[in-house]
């Protein structure tokens, strides 16, 4: 009896303090994720000058300067930020498109069927979801030379049609989301399956597939390694080898503001993104528990 | 009704097929076909030596007795191994924290969405710029340094890079600060997925917090914690962007931080064919072997 009331009493307390301590280290976990972004952003508006004397929490005025001594290309002239902007965009767009259209496309195939091959093909497809792309890079890479696709953006965005990831979260979404009736009824109705697929199961697969092109977007526009390997023409570089390209410079002698501002321009895009859909990122993370 | 239903779907059968040619097409094309070429090179004298390109002879699994007897590999997977662990238990140990106080019904926390949006942004930036980022603020006279010497913690600025456990502690930590908000997620998912009324029966039954996470939670999150885990282990085998950035492909100091992708990516750009595609195939079956332990929790969620 006195054991019970000692806990009652203990857990009263706790659930207080425990309350106090767990916002604590939620804060400083939280400033752990955002003060390098606060220190990137405040380091991008002060010169270089300024940036030698030491470190303030206060901003400067020189972000427009920094930006356009970067892009204008005075100190900076090596390297082409607008082509690797557009560069980036347009790979990690057409990637998202593609991924998406074609994974919803196989989780179809594999979800409204029945074929002798189906089960195959699923544990196939579960089974090489995890093998990473650089342990065939070897042979992708002699692929493209043979293919004269070196230097190409082709090879860059094609393969992003046989993304086992995307398939397995479109398949469990439709497990969930897309009753066969509905597909029955345009069938009675006399629709033909490609027009059923396009105009009946992508609505419905909508949620899914924005959120599917946000991660492959993201993943595209950060990927690093194969792009490094196929791009080498200047003008067709993305962000990220120009990233590499500007810490192998001689940085000592470089404007300091430029980096940062170099750094700020290219994570912008996805944290603009990040803060517009947040909420469906989240989710989206914790439905397709197969990531990461 | 079934036979009837299933004489229908017949008629269709071949629509299956043709939905997946793409998903083949590019799979083999992109992925299978160079898996196998990877592997035949692998057995193949094949590299540059200056101007001479040397080979492609064959030679067995030469490649492979030398890749395993000069011990770079042996050093590049102990690097990215320790790397990994350094940032694999904090990880682990604050994602398990904050995934049972999030799912805590009896904390009730509030600001959650807040807080895991912000936990969670990391994980979605370039990695490379991210590398970068840390490698302007840890040098020898970025802020890092000034503020320590500033607040006056450090009478001199500390020379992270040429230290090999600072650089690998670096490493570790960007890794860390990347990927614990996304575990954090996955754990949470489970935990809700567990019965909240084992936690009110324990609850009655006088268990204390810590109790019920020991005794409770964690065996019943077992299955997804390994998934993590071996997830994870992949991932941290790919290690490649934040090392490679930071020291500028060197893995400096020392070659204290070179992962195994360095290793390859090295291989690959000095078109040296033969060790790099024994170095694929050795990661290609310990990334396989993994694979099939992460297929075992994938099918099982199936079913």
């Amino acid at each position: 009896m006195k054991s019970d009331k000692e806990a009652k009493v203990s857990k009263g307390m706790g659930i207080k303090s425990r309350r106090i301590i767990a916002y604590i280290v939620l804060v400083i976990i939280s400033f752990l994720c955002l003060s390098w972004f606060y220190v990137l952003f405040i380091n991008s508006t002060r010169s270089h000058a300024e940036l030698t004397k030491g470190f303030t929490p206060v901003p400067s005025s020189y972000l427009m300067i920094n930006w356009k001594n970067l892009s204008g290309g005075r100190a900076a002239s090596a390297l082409p930020i607008w082509y690797g902007l557009f560069n980036s965009f347009f790979i990690s767009t057409l990637s998202a498109a593609l991924c998406t259209y074609f994974s919803t496309m196989t989780a179809y195939a594999i979800h409204a069927y029945d074929f002798k091959m189906k089960k195959f093909m699923f544990t196939f497809i579960l089974m090489i979801m995890m093998i990473p792309t650089q342990v065939t890079a070897l042979g992708f890479l002699q692929l493209v030379g043979k293919m004269k696709l070196d230097d190409s953006f082709i090879p860059l965005i094609i393969p992003a049609m046989a993304a086992p990831v995307t398939f397995f979260y479109m398949k469990q979404y439709m497990e969930s989301a897309l009753p066969l009736s509905l597909v029955e009824a345009a069938r009675i109705d006399g629709s033909g399956e490609f027009r059923t697929f396009n105009s009946i199961v992508l609505p419905l697969m909508k949620p899914a597939i924005a959120v599917q092109a946000i991660f492959t977007f993201v993943t595209s526009w950060n990927n690093y390694f194969t792009p490094a390997l196929i791009l080498h023409t200047d003008k067709k570089k993305t962000l990220p080898i120009l990233i590499a390209q500007l810490r192998s410079t001689d940085w000592l002698k470089f404007d300091m503001g430029q980096v940062y501002v170099m750094i700020l321009f290219s994570i912008l895009p996805v944290i603009v993104i990040y803060l517009l859909l947040s909420r469906q990122i989240v989710q989206g993370v914790a439905m397709g528990s197969v990531k990461g | 009704m079934k036979t009837a239903r299933r004489g229908k779907v017949v008629s269709y059968n071949k629509w299956g097929y043709i939905f997946l040619i793409p998903f083949i097409t590019v799979y083999l094309v992109f992925q299978f076909i160079p898996l196998v070429s990877t592997i035949y090179n692998s057995f193949f004298e094949n590299y540059r030596s200056g101007l001479t390109q040397i080979g492609p002879n064959f030679i067995g699994l030469e490649n492979y007795k030398t890749i395993f007897t000069n011990g770079d590999i042996i050093t590049y997977a102990k690097n990215t191994l320790i790397m990994w662990v350094m940032g694999f238990v904090p990880q682990i140990i604050v994602s398990l924290l904050l995934g049972a106080w999030f799912s805590s019904p009896s904390l009730r926390l509030k600001g959650q969405r807040f807080f895991k949006t912000v936990i969670y942004l990391p994980n979605l930036i370039m990695a490379s710029a991210f590398s970068m980022l840390f490698f302007t603020l840890f040098a020898d006279s970025g802020p890092i340094n000034s503020i320590l010497v500033q607040m006056g913690i450090l009478s001199q600025p500390y020379r992270f890079m040429s230290n090999i456990w600072s650089t690998r502690t670096l490493i570790a930590f960007m890794n860390f600060i990347m990927w614990f908000g996304n575990t954090t997620i996955l754990l949470m998912a489970g935990m809700m997925g567990i019965d909240t009324a084992l936690f009110e029966a324990a609850e009655v039954d006088g268990a204390t917090s810590a109790q019920i996470f020991f005794k409770i939670t964690l065996p019943l999150l077992r299955p997804i914690l390994i998934y993590v885990m071996i997830t994870s282990l992949i991932g941290g085998l790919q290690m490649f962007d934040v090392p490679q950035i930071l020291t500028n492909a060197t893995g400096d100091p020392m070659r204290s931080t070179m992962t195994l992708i360095m290793y390859l990516n090295k291989h690959l750009y000095s078109k040296n064919f033969g060790l790099g595609g024994a170095l694929s195939v050795v990661l290609f079956i310990i990334t396989g072997i993994l694979s099939m332990i992460v297929y075992q929790f994938s099918s099982k969620k199936e079913s």
